[in-house]
């Protein structure tokens, strides 16, 4: 049984107990555990079940690599899948529970599969659920949902909060462990900024757990000289320290993501639970240490089956043992650390199987001194064992597999040799190679990621980078912080690596299946990937099914595919495809390594993203007024816009037509203020608006407005409004209220990039005003009340605008109606406009005052037949097909979008064009509904000759109005045409003018 | 002048930094060529200030420049006077290529203090803001998450802040957030 | 994440402060101008793999546009200069050839 021993687990504070429950049971850790470390002092191995077979599985690794511990921790609104349990900081109160079984965990019902895994092979899936047809709907995508993921996903709504943080520094070191330390300590003794931050809550890394007695520091211990860097290093004040926060990818030009984890090991303290680090490092250490391979036997996913060196973790920081009796499997010298630690332990160790024919060197040695026994050429057969280990059978490396000899044993502990963690390295486009005597990629120091200026911007540290021993760590670690700190403009003392003396290994062999010629029924029980349940067999059948690039066999088996993104599994994976594709290991490569290195959680992506400010919500200045009197909002681009007031006893639709037959009898006022304001000031401003706009606005005079339309250069229609000339040299152009940054842009990019000798100046002016439209037959007794200025008709006429007080408010009066009644589109300052708006409701209760929405406006000038922006366009849409040619000049020789619009498809006659649509029985059209003509197009569809573009009840004329483009048809004026609903009505409408009501405007020009 | 209320009415928050939406403030966009001899006295006229280097702002007492742009300062005058000084800079340029145009009401003021300040402002903009980049007198333009934003520094741990006014609310959340209780970042 | 440096104010500007706005150098064709020159001018892009001159708007920042030369291929920067000129200037030509000898663009090389 796996359980707390008496000695050891420096990490740990036993004076002090903490609480957690697994599945249900109250369990008992001690702060500095791990959910995995405690999970294993109460004996409780068996944590999961796989994703595809639902096979029993334990705890393998001790750290970011584990693939089996995921668990969902916490409890609504807290709750979250997939947290490794190795990497989960035990805390007071801790609710775990494990995944991706049913009913639980010791009696699942899905484990079944295992006994079909033969006939679930690798792209089983691909292979059944292709035919019939038929059944993809009802059988197979329900069948496929039911059983995909891990996991649950939370239902209630995160309670955390998360933010990021964006930090600059000259080098960013990422990892904590000694060859971190080292590179910070180098870099930052030359007065360069540096970041350093490591993933667990503790500095040191393997070198704590893995340094010998003989191994020393500057003569001192090596945990005694990683305190005293760590002190060092914590008074720099140009160094930032930081536990807890993980390298989570390297992107270009120095930018690199860090995640930090603020308080998930302490739920109750206030602040974010998440911090999102945006760094932007000169330079990028990475010290990322490396990680044990698993050996591939068969049954080497049994619970007890574990790395060599997680046994040593658990051991050495947690003071757990992970089994009584432990069988140590290896090709290298580094398992020999784990069964003399077990032996000091005071735990049995009855065999040692060392697949290389001479065994290792001094560790082998020093374990056989101390009476345990090692066989050398030997392997793991099988384990045996149900929901733990029970026994190991033993055979010969060299053979098929025969069994020779039999260990009863409840652990496993198994050394394939290392492999440098060289994910972050390989994010940003940095190369690896194979290094032959390691067995194991690392990183090409030639091909780096590189930077902006040309130069490689990442370099690994210490294991990472493939140096294997503590003094090449030591100087592979100070070579980097210093080559990152000259490259960021410091200058490096000359200084050497702190001497150290390290203990030197017997080389590894390389073992890629054991035993080498294992059978076939052997290789079907060895498993590669243990999360996503990929076995040797599922490789190789793979490689014979054609699948050769790795990538393909990735795709095909999952192998590497689940969250753990194959950090134990990858090597060994393509060590098989390899030797069934029949070519070394470096022409097959690996998989791509991709950000970010654990997962991280959304929230942290998020960051401050959510809720109220998702995103920017902009406000008018009478926002807050709209919100109180029963404003319905609709969104025009970030605006919030009133779509209509609804009143108690009325929906939407009543207060949509109460407010339109308001205005057209009464008086309506509208929040305008969203319109665009652009100033457009300077000796060419005339002839640059001339560019801009389809018609002359040069020859507009001083005191006049006039309606103008804007073109890409692709011809089509981009924003329209209503230009207003200010003096001699200065224009103010409005543009529709979510086109002002655009068009703002817009006018900028000419100016600057087109016609930079141009003598313009322009400023967005949009929010220094509210803009309030005072509409209706009653408009100019309001404002005459209010008294200020003349507003009459022969002062200020249509098109006309003037500046003046009214009701004591500084304004600029536009006489311009976009509904067809008597109007004025009054602006104040912004600050002002609240009261000004009270004063106009004040002042108008007396002639019937109503505010309304942008649906009564919509309504309004669709009655009139105006065009909107967004409904009659799409950005394929000229003005020539809205009928507006009387608004585009003919003199000109130039505007922007006129050489387009002479192409041959624009000028061609069977362009849709505008028309109005009426229904015949009064109703209302559908939004969008197509026009159809007899016969098929093609493909088979109905022919199609035009659609609607806007459409509404018009309460004026009590019937369906409806705007559309329509295949020649100011040409087919009275004809009938069909609009087939999606709710299987046959709509009928007749091809009317757009202008429904007042054609001659009368009612706006009085 | 009741009627006039600065967009969020002078709000306030406070965490591991203090956020105010300062009320009024009277704002003139001036662009045109600054490095002429005209447009810098009447700048200095308006203001009492010099026309600052690059990304810098100067304060007088009876107002403030700040570098926008190459051809833009944000010219800082007290509210009640932004006519009479915002007519005066007009007429002292007429002559030249210039544009000057009352902003006041289409921004929002904030000023945010303490001894977090940088690190709130850092939680929101992709700007290096310690001791060692940012001082003060030093003014960017930026974004503060998903808008446009200017900020300087007015002294050591304070900030203010311009922003659109359609968007003061969203900043102000913003800031409030990044100011939570508990989310010090103490790497600055 | 590029980050690209505003020749205008000097930032170092952090690709989310700027809008990218297509390729660079492109000579205007309007009325008068034959179908396949507007064509050209329209639709027509290099989109090479290496070497290309690009428009950016420091958006967020001081508002101006400006170009930069660039590897699409390594993302490196060979630097960035003023939206006002028809060319790329010698000093950036030269540093492209330092780095890219025998790089051709358009009709440049």
């Amino acid at each position: 049984m796996s359980t707390r021993l008496s000695t050891f687990g420096r990490l740990i504070d036993r004076s002090v107990q903490v609480k957690f429950t697994f599945n249900g049971t109250w369990m008992r850790g001690h702060p500095g555990d791990t959910l995995a470390s405690a999970l294993l002092a109460n004996d409780q191995m068996l944590v999961g079940r796989s994703f595809k077979y639902h096979r029993p599985r334990g705890i393998v690794a001790s750290g970011a690599e584990e693939p089996n511990a995921l668990v969902n921790l916490g409890k609504g609104p807290t709750f979250e899948p997939n947290q490794r349990a190795t990497t989960t900081e035990l805390y007071d109160g801790m609710t775990a529970t494990s995944q991706n079984h049913w009913p639980s965990l010791d009696f699942d019902i899905g484990a079944i599969n295992t006994h079909l895994s033969r006939v679930l092979p690798a792209g089983f899936y691909y292979k059944m659920f292709m035919y019939p047809r038929a059944f993809w709907k009802h059988v197979y995508e329900p069948f496929i949902r039911q059983s995909a993921g891990l996991g649950q996903a939370p239902k209630d709504r995160d309670a955390d909060t998360y933010e990021h943080f964006y930090a600059f520094t000259d080098v960013l070191v990422i990892g904590g462990g000694i060859a971190g330390l080292q590179a910070a300590k180098s870099a930052a003794e030359t007065g360069a900024r540096v970041l350093l931050i490591e993933q667990t809550a503790h500095w040191g890394g393997r070198a704590m757990v893995d340094a010998q007695d003989a191994e020393t520091v500057n003569g001192a211990p090596v945990d005694k000289y990683v305190d005293e860097i760590t002190a060092q290093l914590s008074q720099m004040p140009n160094v930032t320290l930081r536990t807890r926060c993980m390298g989570a990818g390297i992107y270009d030009h120095g930018y690199v993501l860090a995640y930090e984890r603020l308080r998930d090991h302490a739920p109750e303290t206030p602040g974010p639970r998440h911090r999102l680090w945006r760094v932007r490092a000169g330079r990028v250490i990475t010290a990322t240490g490396a990680i044990e391979r698993p050996l591939s036997f068969a049954g080497n996913d049994l619970p007890g089956v574990m790395l060599a060196s997680a046994l040593r973790d658990y051991v050495v920081n947690y003071g757990v043992s992970a089994g009584d009796r432990t069988v140590i499997a290896t090709n290298n010298d580094d398992a020999y650390l784990t069964a003399i630690l077990l032996k000091k332990a005071g735990l049995e160790v009855p065999r040692i199987l060392d697949a290389r024919p001479q065994g290792g060197g001094a560790l082998m040695a020093e374990a056989q001194a101390l009476g345990l026994r090692v066989d050398t050429g030997r392997a793991i057969a099988k384990v045996k064992g149900g929901r733990r280990v029970s026994k190991v059978q033993i055979c010969a490396q060299a053979g098929e597999g025969g069994v020779l000899d039999e260990v009863a044993c409840d652990a496993v502990a198994m050394s394939g040799g290392w492999s440098p963690v060289v994910h972050l390295w390989s994010h940003c486009g940095g190369k690896l190679l194979w290094d032959e005597g390691h067995a194991m990629f690392r990183p090409d120091v030639d091909n780096p990621p590189r930077s902006h200026d040309g130069a490689g911007f990442v370099a690994c540290a210490g294991m990472a980078n493939g140096a294997m021993t503590l003094d090449a760590v030591l100087h592979d670690a100070h070579d980097a912080g210093q080559a990152a700190a000259e490259a960021t403009g410091h200058s490096p003392k000359r200084s050497k690596a702190p001497a150290a003396t390290s203990c030197t290994a017997a080389p590894l062999a390389p073992v890629w299946l054991m035993p080498q010629g294992a059978k076939q029924e052997l290789r079907a029980k060895t498993w590669l990937d243990f999360q996503n349940d990929v076995k040797v067999t599922d490789v190789q059948l793979a490689a014979q099914e054609g699948f050769e690039s790795v990538e393909h066999t990735k795709r095909y088996t999952t192998l590497g595919m689940a969250t753990d993104q194959g950090k134990l599994s990858n090597i060994n994976g393509l060590a098989i495809l390899s030797d069934a594709l029949g070519q070394p290991i470096p022409a097959t490569g690996t998989t791509t390594f991709r950000p970010p290195y654990t997962p991280i959680s959304m929230g942290a992506i998020g960051g401050e993203a959510r809720g109220d400010v998702f995103q920017p919500i902009r406000r008018t200045p009478m926002h807050d007024w709209h919100a109180a009197n029963g404003a319905q909002s609709e969104p025009v681009g970030h605006w919030r816009r009133p779509y209509a007031y609804v009143r108690q006893g009325e929906d939407a639709h009543d207060a949509v037509m109460r407010e339109v037959t308001n205005t057209r009898t009464h008086l309506g006022i509208l929040d305008a203020s969203t319109l665009g304001k652009l100033i457009v000031k300077g000796s060419d401003a005339g002839r640059f608006l001339d560019m801009l706009y389809t018609n002359v606005m040069s020859s507009l005079k001083p005191g006049r407005c006039r309606y103008g339309l804007m073109c890409s250069e692709n011809g089509f229609l981009s924003d329209d409004g209503v230009v207003a000339r200010i003096d001699e040299d200065t224009w103010l152009c409005h543009t529709t209220s979510g086109g002002a940054d655009r068009i703002h842009g817009v006018m900028e990019e000419w100016l600057q990039t087109e016609w930079w000798d141009w003598k313009v100046y322009v400023a967005n002016v949009t929010e220094q005003y509210a803009q309030i439209a005072v509409v209706g037959p009653n408009a100019r007794k309001v404002l005459e009340k209010l008294g200020g200025m003349d507003v009459s008709a022969g002062t200020l006429s249509f098109m006309g605008w003037a500046d003046g007080t009214i009701g004591g408010f500084d304004c600029r009066v536009y006489r311009i109606s976009f509904s067809g009644e008597l109007s004025y589109e009054i602006a104040v300052r912004a600050s002002e406009g609240q009261a000004f708006w009270d004063a106009l409701m004040a002042a108008g209760q007396a002639f019937g005052v109503m505010p309304y929405g942008t649906e009564a406006l919509h309504i309004m000038r669709a009655e009139k037949g105006f065009i909107m922006i967004g409904d009659e366009t799409d950005g394929t849409v000229i003005p020539q097909d809205l009928g507006l040619d009387w608004a585009i000049s003919k003199k000109k020789e130039d505007y922007l979008g006129k050489r387009a619009q002479q192409r041959s498809h624009m000028i061609d006659p069977n362009r849709w064009k505008l028309v109005g649509l009426e229904t015949i029985d009064g109703s209302v059209l559908p939004d969008g509904a197509y026009a159809v003509a007899p016969g098929m197009n093609a493909n088979g569809q109905r022919n199609m000759i035009g659609r609607v573009t806007s459409t509404y009840h018009s309460p004026t004329l009590n019937k369906g109005i409806a705007m559309g483009l329509v295949h020649n048809g100011p040409g087919r004026r009275g004809e009938i045409l069909e609009f087939p609903g999606t709710d299987g009505t046959n709509y009928k409408a007749r091809i009317v003018s757009p202008v429904f009501y007042d054609p001659e405007g009368e009612k706006q020009n009085v | 002048m009741s009627k006039v209320i600065s967009v969020l009415n002078q709000a306030r928050f406070h965490g591991i930094a203090d956020v105010t939406e300062l009320g009024v403030q009277g704002m003139i966009s001036l662009r045109g060529d600054l490095s002429s001899a005209r447009l810098k006295t009447a700048a200095r006229t308006a203001t009492g200030a010099t026309v600052p280097e690059p990304h810098r702002v100067t304060i007088s007492d009876q107002g403030g420049l700040c570098w926008m742009a190459p051809d833009e300062l944000l010219v800082l005058v007290p509210y009640a006077e932004v006519s009479t000084r915002l007519t005066k800079l007009q007429d002292a340029l007429a002559k030249d290529h210039a544009l000057a145009v009352d902003v006041s009401d289409a921004r929002a003021v904030f000023q945010l203090g303490g001894p977090h300040a940088r690190e709130v402002l850092a939680k929101l903009s992709p700007v290096d803001l310690s001791a060692r980049a940012f001082t003060p007198g030093m003014l960017r333009r930026t974004r503060l998450a998903q808008v446009a934003a200017a900020f300087w520094m007015t002294q050591d741990e304070a900030f203010r802040i311009v922003c659109f006014r359609s968007v003061a609310q969203y900043v102000f959340d913003l800031l409030s957030i990044a100011a939570q209780d508990g989310s010090e970042v103490d790497a600055l | 994440m590029l980050i690209l440096e505003c020749p205008y104010c000097g930032v170092l500007a952090d690709e989310t402060e700027l809008t990218p706005g297509g390729e660079a150098h492109l000579k205007r064709f309007g009325p008068g101008s034959s179908d396949e020159a507007f064509h050209g001018y329209l639709f027509e892009r290099e989109n090479p793999r290496g070497v290309h001159f690009e428009r950016w708007r420091h958006s967020y920042g001081c508002g101006k546009w400006f170009h930069a030369a660039r590897a699409t291929d390594t993302l490196e920067v060979f630097g960035t200069y003023s939206a006002q000129v028809f060319d790329p200037p010698e000093e950036i030509r030269k540093k492209i050839t330092a780095k890219r000898p025998g790089w051709t663009w358009k009709d440049l090389s």
